[in-house]
């Protein structure tokens, strides 16, 4: 009964929350664990309340199907390509801030100020401790000598069609072809799972490589997950790929605020506290995630893997080869293990 | 007599506006909305991806399922027939606890059963290092199992997680149907197992359809599962199509696809049952008597008796208190979960009541009504069960935002301010999408528990001078209580364990139990959710005592509500009532 009871004045209280001032609401793609503290802190510090909902799937859906009654301040994505669908969709605003333009570099924010990097992560190899291997490129992940050898999560995950199209976007589309065809032959076994079940299956003898991010292997070592997880990651050791004649692929997870945000100065001033130091800061503590601050410094974790140089590609010439990513990915049967 | 001649008289005109067909109505309508969004998104856009689709993603989707849907479809008979069969016709020792103990599979939510068998299972996990430490091998590299990740692994999962379905039906059909034919046949000199192939089998065959066709459609709703398992199925392709390539009309048409076959699963399960309305009326149900089994014998139905509660219930369950007490020595209890466990049952009583309320009266409006329209009220009033729960979220979000726009945008014009989103941000579309989602159970049920109930108690009752809401109150209500309760009780669960809807439609700052799973296991922590998921799966386990409870005495059983017309092999004992 006080379950109903508390449920009825929930029902009434929610009519009433897009009234109140000093408050800023979010919709995430960014899972809530990651951005908590970050967002706490933001709290502390402004005595603004940040209201929160994770939309992994669906975020462009609900906030088209909303429109100018959306209760939505800023939109937040971990992938570069869903921010950028939210803004061709016309869901954002142009921003113009000094200390965002100041902050943020050129390549890693809108012009127009109608998305913003946040945070930076690496696509990159683990590999089995004892193998003899310390450089690869991504080309290479197609040769013969990883045959049966490779674990990655499923081929239509964001992380994955960003790096298929930016190999598109490299090589065209034939190759990329050739290339993934090669890759689904590696697999040890099915693309699926998570990052952090490439460093398991290293550890578990399933693999000898994976493809993942960087800030897993953050994650794992800092012992946050527990002891099984360091376990993993004490199996491994984190290579930076390139591309031949280029560097590592890096995704940004990133921001923008809401056409019809009814907190507009409140979203910014998140924003701009986002990419402030101490956040960026917490971004690199937390999630072990490189800054696009160039104050803050990068994790002693990450920075441990070696000396990152991101492809010089802008995401953006990456982008209009998504659909076509995705669509290959269908095309050579990436999913299935055979 | 002649007062009640007169009001019949007086009270024709109003007929037509009866409240319980006005109801029966209203939830026809609310069901149908979502699946009529849904296909006119589907052709709004006949893009140049439908080519795709058809070439590179529905040939391997749909093989992916058939051959999911066949293995499971296979595992969960004979596992689910089996024990049935066991426990009806056997007597031994520990027969008690594991003919209602085969039902817990039920409280464990498929996704959950796929984490934990991941875990379980995975090379470095317990069961495997324990085969390494007794053959001798150090590490994984000398020796492992075949991947859980493939189409095996799925099928045991699916299989093994949702045999009670066919448990349920076919024990409730050996239970009241075998009795008179199996001691026939023994008096003939039929061996007690050419019993089970010759007679018992053949008789429970539509009941066996009945349940595996349930079986099936949880199999084609599921996403969290196949996904962790790497079998990319239909729904796993709506979701690619929908997300990956921001393609709704492209996930539209795959869902609609989808609703085929699903349609094709309700009409086999209508032919199955139609078949066992007619066997059952021709005899008096009674149970069959078990054989006493002793010593070896009984070991072995023991053991077969155990295997499936072993594996459906008893691991992963397991699991689930290792990994949660590990956790909250590792975290302690989060004020996030205590405010996700209230939000879950709170939002899930409340969908409850509604679900319990338009439940009953599209149940009930086919009593006072019997005919075309209230067949057809209470058929389509089902049919949100039959649609997978994310293509229904998306149907559900789309016309009520545009209500709650269009209301908000009168507002500011004519009064100056703001009403916001009045349904989505209030949580009243979360409860809109579970009562269009789990409709068809109290439907089901309901009419399930009416049935039992003969048209000659409402004669009696209206002769005797009660009024029709008299009789509903002081006759039906009481005499179909149980199966009121049994409903209310299996739609909690399933609303508390419902995820694609929950994730689309939450207002701000509304994490259930099921979304804060999800939202670990998206991060790959999932070992942060085993204490959600324990709780889950523990008040996931009330219903099931119930149904163990009441599905000998009263027949009230899950299985009712896909499909919505009475005559269920569990209610087929109609002469107990």
């Amino acid at each position: 009964m006080a379950g109903i009871l508390s449920a009825a004045s929930f029902l009434v209280l929610g009519c009433a929350v897009p009234a109140l001032a000093q408050e800023v609401n979010i919709y995430t793609t960014r899972e809530p664990g990651l951005i908590q503290p970050i967002l706490d802190a933001f709290t502390t510090e402004t005595g603004v309340k940040v209201n929160t909902v994770f939309l992994q799937d669906g975020l462009i859906e609900r906030v088209k199907a909303e429109g100018e009654s959306s209760p939505a301040d800023l939109l937040m994505t971990v992938d570069f390509g869903a921010l950028i669908d939210l803004v061709n969709a016309g869901l954002t605003q142009a921003v113009q801030s000094d200390i965002l333009e100041a902050t943020v570099p050129e390549s890693l924010r809108d012009p127009d100020g109608n998305w913003f990097g946040l945070s930076g992560r690496a696509r990159v190899v683990y590999a089995a401790k004892n193998l003899d291997l310390d450089a690869i490129t991504y080309e290479q992940l197609a040769d013969e000598e990883w045959r049966g050898r490779l674990c990655i999560r499923s081929g239509q995950h964001p992380y994955n069609t960003a790096m298929i199209a930016a190999y598109i976007a490299k090589h065209g589309e034939e190759e990329a072809r050739t290339w993934l065809e090669g890759v689904k032959a590696n697999q040890a076994r099915v693309a699926a799972g998570g990052d952090r079940d490439g460093a398991r299956d290293i550890a578990a003898g399933i693999c000898d490589i994976a493809v993942a991010n960087s800030y897993y292997y953050g994650l794992m070592t800092s012992g946050a997950g527990g002891d099984e997880q360091k376990a993993w990651a004490d199996a491994i050791k984190v290579i930076l790929p390139t591309f031949e004649n280029g560097g590592t692929l890096v995704n940004i997870s990133g921001a923008g605020v809401a056409a019809h945000a009814p907190h507009r100065d409140e979203a910014v001033k998140l924003l701009e506290y986002l990419v402030s130091e101490p956040a960026q800061k917490l971004y690199a503590e937390a999630n072990f995630e490189h800054p696009v601050n160039a104050k803050a410094e990068v994790h002693p974790i990450i920075a441990g893997i070696g000396t990152l140089t991101p492809d010089s590609m802008a995401l953006t010439e990456v982008l209009p080869y998504r659909t076509r990513a995705s669509e290959l990915v269908d095309e050579v049967n990436f999913d299935t293990f055979n | 007599m002649s007062q009640i001649a007169l009001g019949r008289t007086a009270r024709r005109p109003y007929i037509a506006i009866n409240p319980w067909t006005a109801l029966a109505l209203a939830a026809a309508a609310l069901a149908l909305l979502p699946i009529t969004t849904i296909a006119l998104t589907a052709f709004a856009d006949t893009g140049a991806l439908w080519g795709h689709v058809l070439v590179h993603v529905l040939p391997q989707s749909a093989w992916n399922t058939a051959v999911l849907l066949v293995g499971t479809g296979i595992i969960a008979t004979c596992v689910g027939t089996g024990a049935a069969w066991i426990v009806s016709a056997y007597d031994f020792k520990g027969r008690g606890v594991i003919e209602w103990a085969l039902l817990l599979p039920l409280a464990v939510p498929t996704y959950i059963m796929a984490y934990a068998y991941l875990d379980i299972l995975s090379p470095l996990g317990p069961v495997q290092g324990a085969m390494r430490y007794i053959l001798g091998y150090s590490s994984p590299r000398e020796f492992r199992l075949p991947d859980i990740r493939s189409m095996w692994g799925a099928i045991l999962v699916f299989g093994f997680v949702l045999y009670p379905y066919v448990y349920l039906t076919a024990r409730a059909m050996f239970l009241t149907q075998a009795a008179n034919l199996v001691e026939v046949s023994r008096t003939l000199g039929v061996s007690r197992n050419a019993v089970f192939w010759r007679v018992a089998l053949p008789l429970a065959r539509p009941a066996i359809a009945v349940g595996v066709s349930l079986v099936l459609m949880e199999v084609l709703n599921d996403v969290g599962a196949a996904q962790f398992l790497g079998i990319r199925t239909m729904t796993a392709s709506v979701y690619t199509t929908w997300i990956v390539r921001t393609d709704l009309a492209g996930a539209a048409q795959i869902a609609l696809a989808m609703l085929v076959i699903v349609i094709a699963l309700l009409v086999m399960e209508r032919w199955a049952r139609r078949n066992q309305r007619f066997a059952s009326n021709a005899q008096r149900a009674r149970a069959m008597t078990p054989e006493k089994l002793t010593g070896l014998k009984a070991l072995v139905a023991l053991g077969l008796g155990l295997t499936p509660i072993l594996i459906g219930f008893a691991g992963p369950a397991l699991y689930l208190i290792v990994a949660a007490v590990r956790r909250l020595e590792f975290a302690g209890l989060s004020a996030p979960l205590v405010r996700a466990a209230i939000n879950t049952v709170s939002v899930s009583a409340i969908a409850m009541l509604v679900v319990l309320v338009l439940g009953f009266a599209t149940a009930y409006a086919g009593r006072l009504r019997p005919g075309r329209l209230s067949a057809a009220l209470a058929r389509i009033a089902t049919l949100g069960y039959a649609v997978p729960g994310t293509v229904l979220a998306i149907g559900i979000l789309v016309p009520v935002a545009a209500f709650d726009r269009t209301l908000d945008g009168f507002f500011r014009e004519n009064f100056g301010w703001s009403t916001g989103l009045l349904l989505l941000g209030s949580g009243v579309a979360l409860v809109y999408a579970y009562t269009a989602r789990f409709l068809a159970i109290s439907t089901g049920g309901i009419e399930a528990g009416l049935s039992r109930i003969p048209p000659s108690f409402d004669h009696a009752s209206r002769t005797l001078g009660q009024s029709a809401t008299g009789t509903m109150l002081h006759i039906h209500l009481p005499l179909s209580r149980t199966a009121i309760v049994a409903a209310g009780l299996l739609v909690f669960v399933d609303c508390m364990k419902e995820l694609p809807a929950t994730l689309l439609l939450r207002p701000l700052n509304f994490e259930t139990l099921a979304t804060l799973l999800y939202g670990e296991a998206a991060r790959g922590t999932y070992e942060d959710a085993a204490l959600a998921a324990l709780i889950l799966v523990l008040i996931g386990i009330l219903p099931v005592i119930l149904l163990a409870r009441t599905g000998r005495a009263a027949g009230v059983a899950r299985p009712t509500h896909a499909a919505g017309d009475h005559a269920h092999p569990t209610t087929l004992s109609t002469d107990q009532a």
